[in-house]
């Protein structure tokens, strides 16, 4: 009986709580550095594309929202032909940053991507591509790995030595 | 006696009764976001906040919304008790608001057994309950309508009783007189316990939370208006904040002294009182879960009852010694 007029007490002085409610469109929520919302595709510090079209992260995809397909340059660069997100399918899990070998695809604190067209949710490379680094400033893939392009040879990579002349008998 | 009805006490007796009408429908559809914006701050949220100036429009939105629904009658249902059962409820509880006095001269018909009649309509409010779940042909529906008859018997009658105690010390079941008596002192000094329990016999009457069985939603689907829907679903809610509001406003005039109050003009000082006790049905919802139905008939019979008639003998046992030559 007691305990019942305590309750009725206790609610009613909720009336001098703080609300909880966070008023979206006027009050924007607190968006964690590393939520995943948008995702985007990032570019070198030079200015070139990171992805690879290796297709790790259309593989890892569990609702196989990524379609991309992968071609070369004439310097032996591989490069996206297209890549496409749907993201009236994308679930936002993050696994394609985690299979992205060269950060190139990352998620981004930004959800506000409602359409009134369900077509407009499918989003091509060009609305994909932004123009920075995104979360990993100084990194370029076709730098520090071995793979040889146009104007960078065998070797020739950051931390790397040039190859061993296997013909050669000098230790 | 000068017959059974007093007459109208009203000067232009349409003005009063399509001013009590439009007030009373207009409050009971107002509730719907004084519920919502009430239940909200309880539970740290804002509620409806966004149509018109504090949200006061989603009651115009909601409205419009529920005109438009499709209005179902199932094929398996009684269709013209399923159709004439909703009616019931605002009907009756219209009729309630008749006698209601609000203030000095406004009120529909001052009748001289108005309490008697409240307590009649509020009665036969039943009827719309029982015809709903029964129509319905459902056993969600009947199982509602079963609880409901059930609980609305049992608390009717401490419902009476527990105001049996103001009548013993007003001398009349005309409700204006009942105001009148209250002039040095309010009710709710003398008859603490009649006005208790006419608050827990209000809240089962309307089938508010926490005794709202028949509706029990985690049990029984909706209970009896499980099958409802567009307008004839509303009906139900409206008739059940129009409950709300009828109760709030006879705990009031029985207990608090109606329109009485200083410096304030009456109906305001009666919509202050009402209000609050409006306040009061929705933090109960906010407060308290719903108690078992076993629970809920024991607690009935076995205090609420005997407690009601204890207040009855006691005020009676104080009324017939304190006056002289009785």
């Amino acid at each position: 009986m007691f305990s019942i007029l305590r309750t009725i007490w206790d609610v009613f002085l909720h009336t001098f709580r703080r609300r909880v409610t966070v008023q979206y469109p006027e009050e924007k929520p607190y968006l964690a550095p590393r939520y995943r919302g948008r995702i985007i595709l990032a570019r070198d510090p030079d200015g070139g594309e990171r992805c690879v079209a290796c297709y790790l992260c259309a593989a890892v995809c569990p609702v196989d929202c990524i379609a991309l397909q992968a071609t070369e340059d004439s310097s032996g660069r591989r490069y996206p032909e297209f890549f496409r997100i749907n993201f009236s399918r994308c679930i936002f899990c993050g696994f394609c940053e985690d299979a992205c070998p060269t950060y190139a695809i990352q998620l981004t604190p930004d959800f506000e991507m409602g359409e009134y067209l369900r077509p407009n949710l499918v989003y091509e490379k060009e609305d994909l591509l932004i123009s920075g680094v995104g979360k990993y400033p100084g990194y370029n893939f076709w730098r520090v790995s071995g793979v040889q392009i146009g104007g960078k040879d065998k070797g020739e990579s950051e931390r790397e030595a040039p190859p061993a002349d296997i013909h050669s008998l000098l230790p | 006696m000068d017959g059974d009805i007093a007459g109208m006490t009203s000067p232009l007796p349409f003005a009063s009764i399509f001013g009590v009408l439009i007030v009373a429908l207009t409050i009971a559809a107002g509730l719907i976001w004084v519920e919502r914006r009430l239940l909200a701050l309880w539970q740290d949220r804002y509620g409806p906040n966004r149509v018109g100036p504090f949200g006061l429009l989603q009651v115009m939105a909601d409205m419009i919304k529920i005109f438009f629904k499709e209005d179902w009658i199932p094929p398996f249902a009684d269709k013209w008790v399923f159709i004439l059962a909703p009616a019931i409820i605002v009907v009756t509880v219209l009729m309630s608001f008749a006698v209601l006095p609000y203030a000095p001269g406004i009120v529909v018909n001052d009748l001289n057994v108005g309490l008697l009649f409240v307590l009649g309509m509020s009665s036969l409010g039943v009827y719309s309950v029982v015809l709903a779940g029964w129509s319905s042909d459902n056993k969600y529906s009947l199982l509602g309508a079963l609880r409901a008859a059930a609980q609305m018997l049992s608390y009717e009658v401490f419902l009476g009783l527990s105001i049996m105690g103001v009548v013993l010390l007003a001398g009349s079941f005309n409700l204006t007189e009942i105001v009148h008596a209250q002039r040095g002192l309010w009710f709710i000094a003398p008859q603490f316990i009649g006005f208790v329990l006419f608050l827990i016999a209000g809240v089962a009457e309307t089938r508010r939370l926490p005794f709202d069985l028949p509706e029990a939603e985690s049990e029984l689907v909706a209970g009896f208006h499980s099958e409802y829907s567009g307008m004839k679903f509303g009906l139900f809610f409206v008739g059940e904040y129009l409950g709300v509001t009828l109760i709030s406003a006879l705990i009031t005039i029985l207990f608090l002294g109606g329109w009485l109050g200083p410096v304030l003009p009456p109906i305001v000082w009666f919509l202050i009182k009402t209000f609050f006790f409006i306040g009061f049905f929705i933090l109960l919802r906010a407060a308290l879960p719903r108690p078992r139905f076993d629970q809920l008939m024991n607690w009935g019979w076995k205090i609420m009852l005997p407690l009601s008639v204890a207040n009855l003998l006691v005020t009676g046992a104080v009324v017939v010694a304190s006056t002289p030559g009785a």
